[in-house]
């Protein structure tokens, strides 16, 4: 077996009486896109940031491409890309400038100008970062991080603050990284972000992974898949047994049997001549299995 | 690329972006000069022997220990220090070409201010001492950055960095003989002066413009500047920070 791109055992991290990370267990492998996926202060960039080397861990066994973070190597370094949350370059340089300057730190940088298109910014890039928009310097953080070529690439919260847009381009950036082989650690409280760029990933809430797999997986791993959603006429209410919920104006509900389920339904609005309006059949959606898993998970906390 | 030549590298990306900032750069220059223009209006060109070297002091400590205190605050702040240590550079060589490019500044500002002196007033260069006076200027430069990025450790954020900067270095400019002569001064204030680093670098400077080369080398004075610089370094080892405090 080839060595994991980043492999956790037992990390814990605590800032005084807080125990923001309570021992996780983490395994990335080489080329994959994972996603560790959580509500705000669930112990996402505190993870992410032992993982770069920026946060020293209480406890527990940590690997990134064979290297220990905490000891600060720059044998390390030069292979792995760093996306903060907040932005960080000397804003009166250009941005080939800051590329540049940047690409000079690596042993084998990928040539600026690539990068500088990989990001986006092929029109910006005499531009001077202080006259850039928000999301324009955001792309500068990802060209930044791409300067040195590296194998591992961390994304904290890459597009947080993009409009919808712009959030696609950057996934589309993103899809094209995964191709060229680069593993990617990625964490966002976004689950369509999750689904659409992860290979696999890991749901973590108050500190702890709840669920790790593929986003079928996690949703597969919770009880009824599908759901059916539907209007009535007025005054139309269908039977008991579905067990429908009513959702503002509309019905809805969850079943393991889709066929049964619908050809049950269809039969019912025949035979009583109700009229099922905007019908609409769906899967469970990630959102969903990651609101049951970690509703699951503080109940479980609870009653501990 | 060795951690010399990126260091060597980052002075020039430092000075790149220094002179994009023309308004911030053309006051880096002008302010000393105002000072001289002021004092020889107060005190007449008869004063220039004195404040000419006192100027000088000014404006290195300006440049380095001023100047550094508060733009790697305001770059801590900005994220701009947790991004570098993210990538290979070593980190003494990006603090290198931070404190390289400082100098820089702070040799412009001591031509500047002795030519000034020269041209406008008839004050002398003491070219004789001209290697004391450089040996003096580097440790002094040295020192003063060290201590400047030691201070940026103890600042809790950008926003408090001008107030604290200032409030720690010019009430010690004040009884340093830079601005004013010490020879009146109380003898427990006179002690006190004595403690501090920038006492002995004007008391130098002062020395190697009045006397020239039959000053010699200031070598008290160097020794107490070249302790303060240690004690900035151990500080600075002790105390700097990468990322804003939260």
């Amino acid at each position: 077996m080839t060595p994991a791109a980043v492999e956790v055992r037992g990390l814990r991290k605590s800032y005084g009486q807080l125990e923001a990370v309570r021992g996780i267990d983490l395994r990335v492998e080489r080329g994959e896109v994972f996603a560790l996926l959580g509500p705000n202060g669930a112990g996402k960039t505190t993870t992410v940031e032992i993982l770069e080397g920026h946060r020293q861990r209480t406890a527990g066994e940590v690997s990134v491409l064979g290297h220990d973070p905490g000891r600060n190597e720059r044998a390390l370094k030069e292979r792995m890309g760093i996306v903060l949350q907040q932005t960080g370059v000397d804003e009166y340089l250009t941005v080939r400038e800051v590329v540049q300057m940047v690409a000079g730190y690596y042993p084998r940088p990928r040539d600026p100008d690539e990068v500088i298109a990989l990001a986006a910014l092929a029109d910006l890039s005499d531009r001077r970062v202080k006259q850039l928009s928000g999301g324009q310097k955001r792309r500068v953080d990802l060209a930044v991080a791409l300067a040195g070529d590296p194998e591992l690439l961390f994304l904290d919260e890459p597009t947080t603050g993009f409009d919808p847009g712009a959030r696609r381009q950057a996934w589309e950036t993103v899809r094209g990284l995964a191709a060229l082989g680069k593993t990617i650690f990625l964490t966002t409280h976004l689950m369509d972000e999750a689904q659409a760029l992860a290979h696999r990933l890991a749901i973590i809430s108050d500190g702890v992974i709840v669920a790790t797999g593929s986003a079928d997986e996690l949703i597969g791993a919770t009880s009824s898949t599908t759901r059916v959603r539907f209007r009535l006429p007025a005054g139309g209410e269908p039977p008991e047994r579905f067990g429908a919920q009513r959702e503002a104006s509309a019905w809805q509900l969850e079943t393991d049997e889709p066929t049964r389920t619908l050809n049950q339904l269809t039969e019912w609005a025949l035979s009583t001549d109700a009229d099922l309006l905007d019908l609409e059949v769906s899967r469970r959606s990630l959102e969903d299995a990651y609101l049951q898993l970690t509703a699951e998970a503080a109940e479980a906390e609870a009653e501990a | 690329m060795s951690g010399l030549a990126l260091a060597i590298r980052q002075i020039g990306y430092e000075n790149r972006a220094f002179w994009r900032n023309p308004v911030s750069a053309f006051f880096t220059f002008a302010f000393p000069l105002l000072f001289m223009v002021i004092f020889n209006v107060l005190f007449g060109a008869g004063a220039a022997g004195f404040f000419t070297p006192g100027i000088i002091v000014f404006a290195v400590v300006t440049a380095t220990y001023t100047n550094l205190a508060m733009t790697v605050t305001i770059a801590r702040d900005a994220g701009i220090l947790k991004r570098i240590r993210g990538t290979p550079l070593p980190a003494w060589a990006y603090l290198a070409g931070r404190i390289g490019h400082a100098v820089v500044i702070a040799f412009l500002l001591v031509v500047i201010v002795a030519g000034f002196g020269t041209l406008a007033y008839g004050v002398e260069v003491p070219w004789g001492a001209l290697p004391a006076v450089v040996l003096v200027l580097v440790v002094a430069a040295a020192a003063f950055s060290a201590l400047g990025l030691a201070l940026s450790g103890l600042i809790p954020n950008a926003e408090a960095a001008p107030a604290v900067v200032n409030a720690s270095i010019l009430p010690v400019l004040f009884i340093s003989n830079v601005f004013i002569q010490m020879d009146n001064a109380p003898g427990w204030l006179d002690t006190v002066s004595h403690l501090l680093p920038v006492r002995h670098f004007a008391d130098a400077m002062m020395k190697l413009y009045a006397s020239g080369s039959a000053a010699g080398v200031p070598w008290t004075e160097l020794g107490v500047i070249a302790l303060w610089g240690v004690m900035g370094v151990v500080a600075a080892l002790r105390f700097f920070s990468w990322e804003p405090r939260r």
